[in-house]
């Protein structure tokens, strides 16, 4: 598998940017050339130079300092909420496909429910009530984004039931927890750890554009959405606060997909030829 | 066809309610009742007058009967009233902001279809050419980039840089003293930006569905029958496979809506347009709940009716589908 995935020039180049990303956040204290929220009456909107790379903020601040510290923010969104939707998607997905019947239709009835709201307003209506912190955030993008991954491991779940050796394990008197633990979930692994990394990307997307918004990750902590905010405001003056961040989103956000798809393409052999 | 409208109408029945029961425990879980919202708000709220006001929203019962007595008012079309200073009904605020979003995403819909399609079956119909690699990086890319950067570059440059178009708002200050004509152009100038850029990061999704359905209808037997018997790639591709390549496309643009729709949240916000993603925004700002919720219930029944549409679209490409 791994061979696999390391002929494949895109999933490889997906890969790199990811680690880069990695790298990038967790060296932050250490790769960044000035403290992220140091001010600096004297260098205030600077462009790129010698001293501060990626230039400076309306406060002094170094962009470039501020930039790796978001990429914590953008990591920890991405693998939190994540976590969450796929939590929430595979216990629900393998419940309503093992036991089938009226759990089954009332739980799926729900998937189609949370389905038809737009995402952004339910994140939105949750925010108006919760405190816009990095938690909140994560919590909210996870609780909307599982309907896919519960709808796949149904799915999977469901055909998987009828194969030989689930027959055989629930004729041997095994308890059904147990067999959708051991038996039916780790075939459906494959698809769901697909569709975790994908939405990874989608979470990062829906964090910037929170924090952009400034109902996200608030200010004076980092995020890439918040910087892209104050580029807003200094539109024709600092074009440097625009571009770095918006860059940044969209070169991680393009690792992700990438390496997402490269490993759709290497564990799922049916969907080679798309 | 009839019948299978009024099949698909039924079915909305349950989804209706269950979209309102979860609009409904989202504002149950609001911390504090409206009641305490108005009365905070207004010094001069007397005891008898709270009391007055939460027998009207029946807080003195349990939840479920709350949610009855709720539901009996949102069917009557009774959304509130907004608790900011106009304090005017929440159905009027939707009303006025609501056409303006929908007007814009049909124009971007249209949009994207337009060129989606089209590029679709060309990168299909030329797999693996040069045109067809430059779509494939520029879809990936495309679906990277978030729209608001793309709309902020844009602004940047086009607005800001060369002056060549306004970067806010529907129409200019002097819009009033403008000719006929200068007032038509005055309102595409303003519509630019904003379609413009749903449309280009709407692109790549669509496109490249559109290019993998036709991949596939392609390789299928008919189309070697067609081509075997001696028919144009023309007709092969346009008249053989398009309808058939369609088909899954109808189906995700029926559930590309909802993206569509809580999209223009950011598109109004940054574009500055009157909407009902602005007016949702700042509800959400101002803490304004009944406005945050009717919002969010009817984002929601547009996107059912929305798959509706969809579905419709799916019965006149596929006759399979029309007699039953």
């Amino acid at each position: 598998m791994g061979r696999r995935l390391l002929r494949n020039p895109l999933a490889v180049a997906g890969g790199v940017i990811v680690l880069a990303l990695f790298a990038a956040a967790l060296l932050a204290p250490w790769l960044a050339p000035y403290d992220p929220s140091d001010f600096d009456a004297a260098h205030v909107l600077e462009g790129p130079s010698a001293l501060h790379l990626l230039g400076t903020d309306g406060l002094g601040r170094d962009v470039l300092s501020r930039m790796l510290f978001g990429a914590r923010v953008s990591l920890m969104v991405g693998f939190v909420s994540v976590g969450i939707s796929s939590l929430v998607g595979v216990t629900l997905g393998a419940v309503a496909g093992y036991f089938r019947g009226v759990v089954d239709t009332v739980l799926m009835r729900f998937v189609d429910v949370m389905l038809t709201f737009p995402t952004f307003f339910l994140i939105l209506a949750v925010i108006a009530y919760l405190d816009a912190s990095i938690w909140n955030i994560m919590l909210v993008i996870g609780l909307t984004s599982w309907m896919g991954v519960c709808r796949l491991v149904r799915a999977e779940v469901l055909s998987l039931r009828e194969r030989d050796f689930l027959v055989a394990a629930e004729a041997l008197g095994m308890k059904p927890s147990r067999v959708i633990l051991r038996h039916a979930l780790p075939n459906a692994l494959a698809p769901v750890f697909v569709a975790g990394i994908l939405g990874v990307a989608g979470a990062i997307l829906v964090e910037s554009a929170l924090s952009f918004l400034g109902i996200g990750v608030q200010p004076p902590q980092p995020s890439w959405g918040n910087i892209l905010t104050e580029g807003k405001s200094t539109l024709g003056v600092a074009w440097w606060l625009s571009v770095c961040p918006g860059m940044a989103i969209l070169i991680t956000v393009l690792g992700y997909n990438l390496l997402g798809e490269g490993l759709r393409d290497v564990l799922d052999p049916r969907l080679r030829a798309r | 066809m009839l019948s299978y409208l009024a099949k698909r109408l039924a079915g909305f029945v349950p989804l209706l309610l269950g979209i309102s029961f979860v609009s409904f425990l989202v504002m149950a879980m609001a911390p504090g009742t409206p009641v305490d919202l108005m009365t905070d708000l207004n010094p001069k709220a007397s005891p008898e007058a709270r009391e007055r006001l939460e027998k009207y929203y029946g807080l003195d019962q349990p939840l479920y009967v709350q949610y009855g007595l709720w539901l009996g008012r949102i069917v009557r079309g009774d959304l509130g009233t907004s608790f900011s200073r106009d304090r005017r009904p929440v159905l009027d605020k939707i009303a006025e902001a609501l056409p303006i979003t929908l007007f814009l995403n049909v124009l971007d819909l249209t949009l994207i279809l337009g060129l989606a399609i089209p590029i679709g079956i060309y990168s299909a119909s030329h797999q693996y050419s040069f045109a067809d690699r430059a779509t494939t990086v520029f879809v990936f890319v495309g679906f990277a980039m978030p729209s608001f950067w793309v709309a902020l570059l844009a602004m940047m440059l086009l607005g800001e840089q060369l002056g060549w178009l306004p970067i806010s708002g529907l129409r200019s200050l002097d819009y009033d003293s403008m000719s006929l004509l200068g007032q038509a152009w005055d309102r595409v100038r303003h519509l630019i930006l904003p379609v413009g850029i749903a449309a280009l990061t709407g692109l790549a999704g669509l496109s490249r569905y559109m290019r993998s359905s036709m991949l596939e209808v392609l390789r299928q037997d008919y189309i070697q029958t067609a081509r075997a018997k001696g028919l144009s790639e023309r007709a092969v591709v346009y008249r053989h496979a398009l309808r058939n390549a369609l088909l899954p496309v109808v189906t995700i643009l029926g559930l590309s809506i909802p993206g569509l729709i809580g999209g223009s949240v950011i598109a109004e916000t940054i574009f500055a347009i009157p909407g009902m993603g602005r007016l949702f925004y700042t509800s959400v700002l101002m803490r304004d709940y009944p406005v945050v919720m009717g919002i969010t219930l009817i984002g929601a029944v547009l996107t059912l009716f929305g798959n509706l549409l969809a579905d419709l679209m799916y019965v006149a490409v596929d006759p399979r589908l029309r007699k039953r």
